[in-house]
């Protein structure tokens, strides 16, 4: 279990959040307008990368609100997590 | 290599079991070249070399693994195998495996201790009732062995299982009497020494770090930490991996990788005749032929692939166990670890070809790939011998993602194995 920082309330335990899947991803503004390869691609595939992700978060038991997240995929560290909307971090060096 | 034999064995006892060699051959350097390379020296990609060599004329073959065979989540998990999943397509494909299995042991010459003791799944709500009983006569209809037993026959079947507790109320159970557990390193070997006797190099401390492409697109060599190795046709049968290594050859997968966890107890004696699974409370039991409770649990919330899990994990999955069999409340557990799983939006496999002409992928099995091995492997050998999906591979397809035509076991069984 690890502890993972809410934008809003700090500090909290794994337990009070959900893991939402890869962040950033954006439902394309006119779905009729793709081919199904390219439809595939928005709802299936997956970077998926052994190392530093971004990813979408959401503190469930807790303020209820979506925020964005850096996590190493080998190690579990938290580099940062910040608010919807806002840039994504570098990864760390 | 000479086989095993009861004459063998009688005189290995005699002689202070002093006569045994090593079971494969395990090349330190790969050969320049290969017709056929599979990526992963897991159940899979050895079933799949042994297949190929056997009923396939398609020349020299390899297998590269990174780390030691079977040391991927062949070596790591739970052993359980059943057929009785609810599709036609599914059913076909894990019953074919199930039949493999049957005669695995003659076909190998190799003990692989298949075990069909039954597989018991526990219904806790009404929910749960009417989905086995909807798998059932799905299974029925598809030849493939399922029954419906109430919460008195389960009881009779494992006598350890608590019916009259409150806090996981068992209303019932499927019961496939065909499926079991199976040893498994002893596939992992068994499949490499069967393929290894008919020429496969199997070649461990091998890691591939590169795919590259002729000027056709095809895949024509890799490079590994052993060097450079020219190919004909390439398998990558990588499970929690494959990701990153389709993504040398340019290839994006529709899979993200958890972790999934298991662990066992101390050894006891027989106490456990059965394996018995409870989808929704997320436990997995069996006792190991040493005595060890074989223990399954969940997955981790968030992909990973550090080859561990959280520990809260574990707990629940023990005070399930605890609920259900409470004789085993004061047992102690030996060792835990994970493994890294694969797992596609419907929660079945991808076997077949791929955008990239020589390349073949069998991956996504999830949580639940062990008991299709010997399937797997036979029906992926035909499609890189063919260069077209088997018949029975054919509804697995990569592009089943954009043509919708999904399989979704995900929906019909909500979870594992
Ligand atoms: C804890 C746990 C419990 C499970 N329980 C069950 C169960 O009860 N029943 C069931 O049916 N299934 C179960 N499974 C799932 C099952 O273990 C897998 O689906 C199955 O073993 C996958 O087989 P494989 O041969 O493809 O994978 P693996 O055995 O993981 O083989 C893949 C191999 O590829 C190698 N590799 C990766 N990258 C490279 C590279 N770049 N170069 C060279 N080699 C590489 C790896 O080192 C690995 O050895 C469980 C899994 C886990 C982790
Ligand atoms: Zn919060």
């Amino acid at each position: 279990m690890v502890l993972i920082h809410c934008p809003w309330c700090g500090d909290r335990a794994e337990l009070e959040f959900r893991h939402c899947g890869e962040a950033h991803l954006v439902r394309p503004a006119d779905p009729a307008a793709l081919d199904d390869a390219q439809w595939a691609e928005y709802l299936a595939f997956r970077d998926n990368p052994r190392g530093w992700a971004r990813e979408r978060w959401r503190h469930v038991h807790g303020c209820g609100r979506f925020f964005n997240a850096l996590r190493h995929t080998l190690t579990d560290r938290f580099a940062a997590t910040y608010k919807p909307g806002e840039a994504w971090p570098e990864p760390p060096a | 290599m000479s086989g095993f034999s009861a004459f063998r064995l009688l005189r290995e006892a005699l002689r202070g079991q002093s006569g045994w060699g090593p079971q494969w051959r395990s090349p330190e350097q790969p050969q320049p070249a290969y017709d056929v390379v599979i990526i992963g020296g897991g159940g899979h990609g050895l079933a799949t070399a042994y297949y190929l060599a056997k009923e396939h004329r398609v020349g020299r073959i390899a297998v590269l693994e990174k780390g030691w065979i079977g040391g991927g989540n062949t070596g790591r998990n739970t052993t359980i195998i059943r057929s009785n999943y609810l599709f036609p397509e599914s059913a076909a494909l894990y019953d074919h495996a199930v039949q493999l299995w049957e005669g695995l042991s003659q076909e190998l010459n190799y003990n692989v201790m298949f075990s069909p003791r039954g597989v018991l799944m526990l219904a806790h709500n009404v929910h749960d009732e009417q989905s086995f009983r909807r798998h059932v006569h799905a299974n029925r209809l598809a030849g493939v062995d399922n029954e419906w037993l109430d919460a008195e026959a389960c009881r009779a079947f494992c006598p350890p299982l608590d019916i009259a507790q409150q806090r996981y109320p068992v209303l019932g159970g499927a019961l496939q009497r065909r499926g079991g557990v199976a040893r498994h390193d002893a596939v992992a070997w068994g499949y490499a020494r069967a393929a290894s006797a008919l020429g496969v190099d199997i070649i461990q401390n091998c890691e591939v770090t590169g795919i590259s492409r002729g000027a056709d697109g095809a895949v024509n060599s890799l490079a590994t930490t052993k060097g450079e190795i020219r190919v004909g046709k390439v398998g990558v049968v990588a499970a929690g991996s494959t990701s990153l290594v389709m993504a040398m050859a340019g290839v994006r997968m529709p899979l993200e990788s958890f972790p999934l966890q298991a662990l066992v107890s101390e050894p006891v004696k027989p106490v456990f005749p059965c394996v018995v699974m409870s989808n929704t409370v997320h436990a997995y039991i069996s006792q190991s032929d040493k005595g060890e409770l074989v223990i399954g649990a969940g997955t981790d919330q968030y992909p990973s692939y550090s080859q561990a899990g959280g520990v809260q994990i574990l707990s629940h999955t023990l005070e399930a166990i605890c609920e259900l069999f409470p004789m085993f409340r004061r047992m102690r557990m030996l060792r835990s670890w994970g493994g890294i799983v694969d797992t596609t939006s419907d929660r079945s496999p991808i076997i077949g070809l791929t955008p990239v002409p020589g390349l073949f992928v069998n991956c996504g099995w999830g949580t639940g790939g062990f008991k299709a091995t010997p399937g797997s492997g036979h029906v992926f050998a035909a499609t890189i011998a063919r260069a077209e999906p088997h018949p029975i591979a054919a509804p697995f397809s990569l592009d089943r993602f954009a043509t919708g035509r999904l399989i979704d076991e995900a929906a019909a069984a909500a979870v594992a194995h």
